[in-house]
């Protein structure tokens, strides 16, 4: 128990990240399992019909329902959703993966594309809301060829300050 | 004998599969991509395997929240593309090899792997990107795969280590079955990246380069970080890298990296590829005959 508390808090440290771990999956089974639905067409036209209606069959609590159908994925991920399942939300609207992921993280699609192509966020002040995991840990990186924690900003202006 | 000759990682990156499917491949920012599996493509056409065994993992579309086995290996004949939201990808059937799956199993589960044993499984982009990647769009895929699919959607995913004594248990299991067979063992997923949440976007080459170095130079080592290593530096989703950690326990400990291929991005994603080979080279095709199979192994076989 005490391994599982100690590796609950290190997840929750991660910033701008939430964790599907077996607490989360449990609490979102039924968005999850609603999500999945929606790989039948029949069921995306049921959907579509009446949102709020069609979500009554899947046991959600109020919040997750209000997250559904405002589109806030993160709220969805927080309360037990997963990428994987959600994104098929995002498919049913017609969004690609990339584009729940810039509407994620606060971005137009524009901002998001051009954070990419440049490389991508930067580890570099993101590894860790507490400040106590901000460098890599020294065997992640260093070995074989030994660098110490690399401090040089990344080209990329890209940060979670973007969003 | 069976021989594991080599093992072959690569990303999985269902936006790769889209391009193919869409004959996108041409386009400036996928040629970027698609060129430098050029070499890997070549490689795996020389190196002729007879079977494949691919490690990958399913994202919500053979398997749900219903019911997530950690490790599960197929032993059908057949694994149909899955359906992905949008229609199965229009790639080939992808056809097994049952005998040698359910003798992996059995060797398997006996040297301590409780294997789900999957005999009816469809598979999704995490198995067919990386096969379009080798071997490009032929009608059917060149030679049987055993697909073994690994939980990394819901934490905690095996670990690096266990990952790695899987492979361990794999080769053994190989090595026992009496048939002539070259192997390539793959390991797809990763690299870097984060889909998930307000940190989405993430990349850390540096990690994905060091992640390259060791698994050729230091894999006992390498597979022991921990997961939150793994979340922290190469993101939420980054953690598909255990799986690669399989491959490189199917190999000899000393290993020779034929070819490493690495860019950013392909969506939202690192991609890297890398060719290990074993260097006790295996006997061609033509002269394989000589490695007699052992009245030992047959036995533990049945």
């Amino acid at each position: 128990m005490a391994q599982a508390k100690s590796t609950t808090e290190e997840y929750e440290d991660i910033p701008g990240t939430f964790v599907f771990n077996a607490e989360r999956s449990r609490q979102g089974y039924g968005i999850n399992m609603f999500c999945m639905s929606l790989m039948k067409d029949e069921n995306r036209k049921a959907f579509r019909a009446n949102e709020a209606e069609y979500l009554k069959k899947f046991k959600l609590t109020p919040e997750q329902t209000d997250a559904v159908l405002k589109r806030d994925y993160n709220r969805m991920l927080e309360l037990g959703g997963n990428i994987y399942f959600t994104a098929k939300l995002g498919a049913t609207d017609g969004h690609s993966f990339r584009h729940l992921a810039a509407t994620m993280t606060g971005s137009t699609q524009e901002d998001y594309a051009r954070m990419m192509l440049e490389g991508g966020r930067s580890v570099e002040g993101n590894r860790s809301k507490s400040g106590k995991h901000d460098k890599p840990a020294k065997k992640a990186a260093a070995k074989p060829k030994a660098k110490a924690a690399p401090k040089s900003a990344k080209k990329s202006k890209s940060s979670s300050k973007r969003k | 004998m069976a021989k594991i000759i080599a093992g072959f990682a690569s990303s999985h990156v269902p936006a790769i599969g889209a391009a193919i499917d869409n004959k996108q491949t041409h386009d400036p920012y996928w040629q970027r991509v698609f060129s430098g599996f050029e070499k890997a493509k070549k490689w795996i056409a020389d190196a002729r395997p007879d079977v494949v065994i691919a490690v990958y993992n399913d994202h919500a579309s053979a398997f749900s929240v219903e019911l997530i086995p950690t490790f599960a290996i197929g032993c059908a004949a057949e694994f149909p593309p899955a359906e992905e939201g949008w229609g199965p990808r229009p790639v080939p059937v992808v056809n097994g090899h049952p005998q040698l799956a359910s003798h992996i199993a059995t060797s398997a589960i006996l040297d301590g792997f409780d294997l789900t044993i999957a005999n009816k499984m469809e598979v999704d982009h995490g198995l067919t990107v990386p096969l379009n990647l080798a071997f490009g769009s032929p009608d059917e895929w060149p030679c049987p795969v055993i697909p073994i699919a690994v939980n990394v959607v819901q934490y905690p995913p095996p670990t690096g280590k266990r990952c790695f004594d899987l492979g361990r248990a794999i080769r053994k299991a190989v090595a026992s079955y009496p048939e002539d067979l070259r192997i390539v063992v793959f390991g797809t997923g990763g690299m870097s990246h984060q889909i998930s949440g307000p940190r989405a976007g993430l990349i850390n080459s540096k990690f994905d380069k060091a992640f390259l170095d060791r698994l050729t130079k230091d894999p006992k080592g390498l597979a022991a970080m921990p997961h939150i290593e793994y979340m922290r530096e190469a993101g939420a989703e980054g953690i598909e890298l255990v799986m690669w950690h399989v491959m490189r326990g199917a190999l000899d400990d000393k290993v020779k990296e034929v070819y490493r291929f690495y860019t950013v991005p392909a969506s939202n994603t690192a991609v890297g590829n890398i060719i290990l080979e074993n260097i006790s080279k295996p006997a061609k095709k033509a002269t394989a005959k000589k490695a007699a199979p052992k009245k030992k192994s047959l036995r533990k076989a049945a």
